[in-house]
């Protein structure tokens, strides 16, 4: 952590996006987790992609649970709608707040320990509701908070700072999110903005439950030799499968691709995912493929990274429970309380 | 990019940039810091060191310094650097015992023409070292156009005879009033050296019909100021217009605003923009009901019985030719005729060497100008250096005193039977500013202030003496404020790629955008794949290679604050902050040649 505040001049020549924002705008308070801490390099992702989105801050809703991870949302859109909820209870927070307001955009920041232990349950549920959001899931292996005991995510075999080897299997969320019919699931690494950004920018984007796991090097207690979750392993064994550009509704694609390397996919929205493969025989639909790909992968020691799944025309848990268009706040009352006679109707139906 | 050799002394110099722009290297950071401190006397010595007249400077420099300052590229106005180094001089304690305490005398006599600041500075340099110095001068007390061209309401004579008493209390002998009017009757009183500090004494004519007519009321500029410095002159008519837009011309109009001159206009050939004076003295001038008139040529001056009553102008404007070089021409407006009582000509300042004869050994210029090395500043004559106004024309002290540091160190080297040719490069100090975790030893937390106004006096009062100083200067509170604008650019980031774990914390903390890690290329292509843009192609990019990864780090040094956190956000101390110390090269620094690449 540091003493002083971010100094509030800003580079006089930065690009400003649509609503006349810099990405300066998008900041939140001053981070203080440790120095070199991977998760303030997906806090800098998160406002990368927000201010090329040109979001208005007013219109997110961040939500987290407990953990060095669930404390960033402090360091980013400190303008936005912020709930630091129970540990492991951010899905369900967040879950409550979508139904209420379906207008804003849900951003679900938790930790590996918040969702792969104490909210394993939770975060299943919210994956499996379909709810219209962007999970994001800091995973740096290590329960940093007291001092680097082994997380649920931890890799069977790898070692701790102090030379401790990991007995248990791990949970891999990402195969758990593939599996509970997530309809946006990616792996990303703190250190590989260039990736990260795009992905964080399209889950957005994306309506239904979006999942990203991005491993994020914990520099006090898992960034040494024997860890699978530290720089050097990460970026040695780094599989991309797919390199992401996001395009918004009316730009026209001006990039030029080597045909046959690129696939569109355009969304409900109208943003398209240019997506330029790395792996030819990948395909980001085919839910099982992925789980197989994956799996086979993961048994080789590779991290698999990139958008591995995605169903365009997915639905979300509005759709599913057919709820009203509006959001609640901004029913009146006539709606909300219809009387006594819609009651009685109510009832006899039940009868 | 090749990776930047940080160990090359100018590298950081450069980043340093307003000791870079100052002529003698001033370090800037360092003396603001202190006056931050409150150590004034500490801040004082700094400037003494390298520019000699501090107080003098910090009320008349021509600030290079402050156009280059860094704040200025992160916000609209840079650092009040000049009137900083005037509150050194304002607050500091007796500062005479801190004065070099000479050697004994080595025997060799040095002859100084002229008490200006180049001519001073060379004495200073050299009377420490033993060497006896006469300084010769015309007027009776020393300190040259310093005392005779800059009206007193700009800078007291106190402030002069502070300055220039701790050069002449060197053991230097001063003969005041004694012209030197013959170089080669010098040379023959068998000095060991000669420097020639005579400035640029000859205010240029303006030679225009009815300038012989009109002659009693048209004066010219630094002569009529020198008059009125000896107080030889003590009033001038209701109306007058001063012709010419530099500094002298500023200098002009307000001296007679205090002499009986009501109605004071300057009138210049050029536009209001171009003019040569600094925006604070046009600022100033204006400030004193003084209009400023624009593209207006003086063709003639008006007369009647021998008495002058007013100047012709011709109206012209600018138009700009395919190379983008200025021309004047006629607007087709009708002449103007402005009615004056007195016209003070301040169009220029040329140099005079009646009294060097043309066979002493000193070659001349098709300009009439000696031939001066700008690097020895010797002349043809291998005992006779040149500096200030009198080596290449009209500059201004701080010129002058760089002038005077490096001829002073070309007479050491001379009369040490050494080749002065061969310029020892600076020290250079480097050391970390690490306290603790995140502690420095300097204030990192950057102001957001506004650059602070210097209080002046009440302009009714300040009118009506011409002694009366009319800038207050900053008490000590405004100038605290302002020192912690400064961004403290002598305090490097300074980067060490086998640490460097790549984790971008400096990346994502860095409040300016400057540091990007990416592939390597040729500076151009670099340059457009930074983080931000990088619009000022004269300020370095810092690169570094031997990365992991492969890729180099990329710093733009253009508007980095030096708030040292990349530092603090570092896990692996990658990144650190170091104080960039030069010692320029004077006569007499310990390390004479020592052989090292300047970049």
């Amino acid at each position: 952590m540091t003493y002083i505040a971010k100094p509030k001049f800003s580079h006089p020549g930065l690009p400003r996006n649509e609503l006349g924002f810099t990405h300066r705008d998008y900041e939140g308070k001053i981070s203080t987790l440790c120095a070199g801490c991977g998760h303030d390099s997906i806090t800098a992702s998160i406002i990368e992609a927000c201010f090329e989105l040109s979001i208005e801050p007013h219109r997110v809703a961040k939500i987290s649970g407990i953990g060095c991870s669930s404390k960033t949302p402090d360091y980013f859109l400190g303008n936005s709608h912020g709930f630091n909820s129970v540990h492991g209870r951010m899905p369900s927070v967040l879950t409550g707040a979508n139904l209420a307001n379906r207008d804003l955009i849900y951003l679900g920041v938790s930790g590996d320990g918040d969702s792969a232990s104490i909210g394993f349950g939770q975060f299943a549920h919210s994956i499996r509701r379909g709810v219209n959001m962007t999970y994001i899931v800091e995973n740096n292996g290590v329960y940093g908070l007291t001092k680097g005991q082994f997380s649920a995510t931890a890799d069977r075999g790898s070692k701790s700072k102090k030379g401790v080897t990991n007995t248990d299997n791990a949970i891999d969320l990402v195969a758990i999110a593939l599996q509970l019919g997530a309809t946006f699931v990616a792996r990303s690494f703190s250190g590989d903005k260039s990736q990260l950004v795009p992905l964080i920018a399209a889950a957005i984007e994306h309506k239904g439950a979006a999942f990203i796991d991005v491993i994020s090097p914990c520099i006090a207690f898992n960034n040494h030799s024997g860890s699978t979750k530290s720089f050097d392993y990460v970026r040695e064994h780094n599989d991309a499968v797919n390199r992401l550009d996001v395009i918004t509704g009316r730009d026209p694609i001006t990039v030029d691709y080597a045909p046959g390397t690129v696939q569109v996919v355009e969304q409900h929205d109208g943003t398209r995912l240019a997506l330029r493969k790395i792996d030819a025989d990948y395909d980001v639909h085919d839910r099982l493929a992925a789980m197989t790909f994956l799996q086979k992968h993961a048994a080789k020691g590779q991290i698999v990274t990139g958008l591995l799944h995605i169903d365009p025309e997915a639905n979300d848990l509005h759709d599913r429970l057919d709820t009203v268009a509006t959001p609640l706040n901004r029913l009146d009352e006539a709606a909300l309380c219809p009387g006594s006679a819609a009651l009685d109707k109510i009832n006899a139906s039940l009868r | 990019m090749k990776p930047t050799d940080i160990s090359a002394p100018d590298y950081f110099h450069k980043v340093v940039d307003c000791q870079w722009a100052c002529p003698a290297h001033t370090p800037v950071p360092e003396y603001i810091r202190l006056i931050a401190e409150g150590r004034y006397s500490d801040a004082y010595m700094i400037n003494w060191k390298s520019n000699v007249f501090p107080g003098i400077l910090g009320r008349t420099c021509d600030r290079p310094c402050e156009p280059a300052c860094r704040r200025g590229r992160v916000e609209e106005t840079p650092v009040a650097i000049c009137r900083l180094k005037r509150v050194a001089a304002d607050f500091k304690d007796d500062v005479k015992h801190r004065m070099p305490r000479p050697l004994a005398k080595n025997g060799k006599r040095i002859a100084i023409v002229g008490g200006g600041p180049a001519s001073l500075t060379v004495a200073r340099d050299l009377a420490p070292l033993g060497y006896h110095c006469t300084v010769f001068d015309s007027d009776p007390k020393a300190g040259g156009m310093m005392r005779t061209q800059i009206p007193k309401f700009r800078l007291p004579d106190s402030v002069i005879d502070e300055e220039t008493d701790y050069i002449l209390n060197l053991g230097i002998e001063f003969r005041g009033g004694h012209r030197i009017d013959s170089l080669k009757k010098l040379l023959a009183e068998n000095y060991d050296a000669i420097f020639v500090g005579s400035g640029a004494p000859r205010g240029r004519e303006l030679d225009i019909p009815g300038r012989k007519e009109a002659a009693a009321n048209v004066h010219i500029g630094i002569e009529w100021l020198a008059s009125v410095s000896f107080e030889h002159v003590s009033k001038i008519g209701r109306r007058v217009i001063v012709l010419g837009g530099g500094n002298t011309a500023m200098d002009c109009c307000r001296t007679a605003r205090r002499l009986g001159g009501e109605d004071v206009k300057v009138i210049v050939r050029s536009g209001f923009e171009e003019m040569k004076a600094s925006p604070w003295e046009k600022e100033d001038a204006l400030h004193e009901d003084i209009p400023i008139l624009n593209f207006m040529v003086p063709v003639a001056f008006t007369h009647d019985g021998g008495k002058l009553t007013g100047v012709t102008f011709q109206k012209v404007k600018a138009e700009y030719d395919a190379k983008g070089r200025r021309n004047l021409v006629p607007s087709g407006e009708p002449d103007q005729t402005i009615p004056c009582d007195d016209v003070l000509v301040a169009v220029g300042q040329e140099n005079a060497f009646p009294w060097i004869e043309r066979d002493c050994g000193i070659e001349f210029d098709k300009w009439n100008m000696p031939q001066v090395d700008p690097t020895t500043f010797g002349s043809t004559n291998p005992k006779v250096f040149f500096g200030g106004d009198a080596a290449f024309g009209p500059k201004n002290i701080i010129w002058a005193v760089a002038h005077g540091h490096d001829a002073a160190l070309s007479i050491h080297k001379l009369l040490s039977g050494e080749d002065i040719t061969e310029r020892p490069l600076p020290e250079v100090h480097v050391s970390s500013q690490k306290m603790g975790i995140h502690e420095w030893s300097y204030d990192n937390d950057v102001s957001g202030d506004k650059r602070y106004k210097v209080p002046h006096r009440d302009k009714v009062i300040a009118l009506k003496d011409i002694r009366t100083e009319v800038e207050l200067g900053y008490d000590v509170k405004l100038a605290l404020g302002e020192a912690q604008r400064c961004l403290n650019c002598d305090i490097q980031t300074v980067f060490s790629a086998p640490a460097c774990i790549e984790c971008d914390a400096c990346v994502d903390i860095c409040p300016m955008d400057c540091i990007t890690f990416t592939e390597n290329g040729e500076e151009a292509d670099l340059r457009e794949r930074l983080k931000a843009p990088s619009p000022h192609h004269d300020q370095a990019l810092y690169v570094a290679d031997g990365l992991k990864t492969g890729r180099v780090m990329v710093k733009d040094e253009d508007v980095c604050l030096h708030c040292g956190l990349c530092a603090e956000r570092c896990p692996t101390g990658a990144w650190d902050m170091q104080k960039y110390l030069i010692d320029m090269t004077h006569a007499g620094s310990t390390c004479q040649s020592k052989a090292r690449s300047a970049a």
